[in-house]
């Protein structure tokens, strides 16, 4: 079995620069070679602009999100200092608090304005937000997707009993409420760290945040791998590597985990922008991230709160989350349609 | 029919125990003191004390907890009166029963949810069958990427712009607010006009989209083909096979989203600032008051098993092999 694992993973970075690899790919034009599903993938990758392209956009979110303090070090801001309140900027709020300059007071100094009130700086601020939503996501994703990964492979493969209950408890996290079991369960899961009347650390709200969103992440992914593993488990080659007395363990690794990688990989270009939206929608309505923790979502309560005096405070985090979530949905489907061109669209 | 309607009501039944447990046994995990916390800020121990007997926490927690699930069932009395029937118990911070308060404020949710689902299911579904229909055309491609784009779009980035638009710069609506729909019909529609107009274009993008895929899928199907080369018209093809073909799979995606539309009503309610059952969720659990937030996350969870249920129910009217069998 060939696994188109290693092509994956090279993905990202190779599509930083296509001509390399296509000028490869004109070299030899006429050889006859064999190519494994992961270097075919690739090659249909390569040829939908749209995918490329995205791919290019969500790259560049995660660099900005990484290079975040490198960035604002050249640009000599930080996302918590007042600055209305700095003797260097004497004039950038006025008499109501409102940035004075227009546009939401953007200049030189401030290229993407300054926030009311506070008087704090709305670039470094996004740029920190995304940070942290961005860093949140990826743990967040990971974990729901190993664990779906694991209880849809052992329900699948062992079949049965097993595969009966996990298939229930599976069937009841499913009934939750998501959104409102992760309201009510923020504060509960934070107090089980942090003791109700001292102050409650950033680093283990970030953890609250991880644990309740892992904990109602993982069900849909369980099901499709689940529903996958059950078809493989029946073909010829998987009963030919039982017969000459593999381990399951082996049988797992080698046999079925190269053949639902895409699936999964798929559905985590999903998940992980969802989940994105999730975080800023809790600490859009208070109770994920608080001040001072640079956030994404939180900028959105702040933006509607002043939105009638100043509209421009919201335009640029909507606008990058726009972009955003649209270049992720489309990198999903891109990679659907390359690992599966039947899927016409 | 009516077995699987019982087997299912059972089923639900279970999981709303299965999910009243898990909470409630959750909440008692945080090492913290209710009555305390119900007592509000200057209190002696011997108030704590009173408390805690009238809220029943001097007692060991399995013993609270089937009290709790007894109140659901047959109700419960509490020294400020009696609870009836679906009691959920006394709220810690107002001290209402919460059973009251959430019945005050599921009617603003329960407008919201179901104004916004038939207006995207309308124009979604409307919109995908068209692009499916002009497939390739540059109408298709004007709705289809205008659904793309309007899908990535967040209720609360959306909402303030609306508002910024049709309110605050031109005056032509007014601020959105809940008017009951039994005391002023025309009013409760107005109200609520914009908050449904910003759910529903999230949804319906997503809608057209999803439609749009599966006609197309269902339109390359070998009997779609059949009935074509039979030499049937081009409508009749469309609608009595291909579009019955695509409705199973949207209505399951619309029982999978079930979930997802209550969250977004809850959004929705934050960003125009009604006063709605994610309001209540998000303040009962920043004030801990375990009773309330129970109360809501049960009504929530029965919601959204009611609509399920129904959505199965629509399975039987669309696939007659459902009826049959």
């Amino acid at each position: 079995m060939t696994s188109p694992t290693k092509a994956e993973g090279s993905g990202p970075s190779v599509a930083l620069d296509p001509e390399l690899a296509s000028t490869t790919e004109v070299d030899k034009p006429k050889k006859l070679e064999g190519r494994s599903p992961g270097q075919l993938m690739w090659q249909r990758f390569k040829r939908d602009r749209t995918g490329v392209v995205s791919a290019c956009v969500v790259i560049f979110f995660f660099l900005i999100a990484a290079l975040a303090p490198v960035i604002s070090k050249l640009y000599g801001k930080d996302p918590y200092t007042l600055y209305a309140q700095e003797p260097d900027f004497p004039f950038l709020l006025d008499d109501f608090a409102m940035p004075t300059g227009s546009f939401g007071g953007m200049s030189g100094d401030f290229w993407f304005g300054v926030e009311p009130k506070l008087g704090r700086d709305v670039f470094t601020m996004l740029l920190y937000g995304m940070r942290t939503s961005l860093y949140m996501a990826v743990i967040v994703t990971t974990f729901s997707v190993v664990t779906g990964v694991i209880i849809g492979m052992v329900g699948g493969y062992f079949g049965g009993k097993v595969d009966y209950w996990l298939g229930r408890v599976t069937d009841f996290f499913l009934a939750f409420p998501s959104q409102l079991f992760f309201i009510a369960f923020m504060p509960v899961v934070t107090a089980l760290f942090v003791s109700p009347t001292d102050e409650t650390p950033t680093y283990i709200r970030a953890v609250a945040i991880i644990l309740v969103l892992w904990f109602l992440g993982w069900m849909g992914l369980a099901r499709l791998v689940r529903s996958s593993v059950l078809s493989l488990r029946e073909r010829e080659f998987v009963e030919a590597a039982k017969v000459s007395g593999a381990s399951p363990w082996r049988i797992v690794r080698k046999e079925i985990l190269p053949n639902i990688v895409t699936p999964i990989l798929v559905q985590s270009t999903y998940i992980l922008p969802s989940t994105i939206l999730t975080i800023a929608f809790l600490s859009f309505v208070g109770v994920g991230f608080v001040e001072p923790t640079p956030d994404w979502g939180r900028m959105f309560a702040i933006g509607a709160e002043v939105y009638e005096q100043d509209p421009m405070f919201m335009f640029f985090p909507g606008v990058a989350l726009v972009i955003f979530v649209l270049s992720f949905n489309l990198l999903g489907d891109s990679v659907r349609d390359a690992f599966d061109p039947k899927t016409g669209r | 029919m009516l077995q699987f309607l019982i087997r299912r009501l059972i089923g639900a039944v279970v999981i709303m125990f299965l999910i009243g447990a898990f909470t409630f046994f959750l909440f008692y995990t945080i090492p913290q003191d209710f009555a305390q916390l119900a007592c509000g800020k200057n209190c002696t121990p011997e108030n704590i004390a009173v408390i805690r007997e009238n809220l029943g926490l001097d007692k060991p927690i399995t013993a609270q907890f089937w009290e709790f699930m007894g109140g659901i069932v047959s109700g419960r009395d509490f020294p400020q009166g009696h609870c009836s029937a679906p009691c959920l118990g006394l709220s810690f911070s107002s001290g209402e029963f919460v059973w009251d308060s959430i019945i005050d404020r599921f009617p603003l949710t329960l407008s919201l949810t179901a104004g916004g689902l038939v207006i995207f299911l309308v124009i979604g579904l409307g919109s995908g069958l068209i692009a499916a229909w002009k497939r390739g055309t540059m109408v298709d491609k004007l709705v289809s990427g205008a659904s793309m784009v309007l899908s990535s779009f967040q209720i609360y980035f959306l909402g303030p712009i609306v508002l910024g638009i049709f309110v605050y710069s031109s005056g032509w609506m007014d601020n959105p607010k809940y008017v009951p729909i039994t005391e002023n019909p025309v009013g409760w529609a107005v109200g609520l006009l914009i908050p449904w107009a910003v759910m529903a274009t999230i949804f319906t993008a997503q809608y057209t989209r999803m439609a749009r895929s599966t006609m197309i899928e269902q339109l390359s199907e070998e009997h779609v083909r059949t009935a074509r080369a039979k030499g049937m018209r081009q409508r009749y093809v469309f609608f009595r096979y291909a579009w019955r073909g695509s409705l199973i799979p949207i209505v399951t995606i619309i029982g999978m989203d079930l979930s997802a539309l209550l969250s977004g009503a809850v959004v929705t309610e934050f960003t125009f600032d009604l006063p709605g059952l994610g309001r209540l969720a998000v303040q009962s659990s920043l004030t801990k008051d375990l009773p309330l937030t129970m109360g809501v996350m049960l009504f929530g969870a029965f919601f959204i098993l009611i609509l399920n249920i129904i959505v199965d129910l629509a399975y039987a009217l669309i696939d007659p092999r459902v009826r049959l069998s």
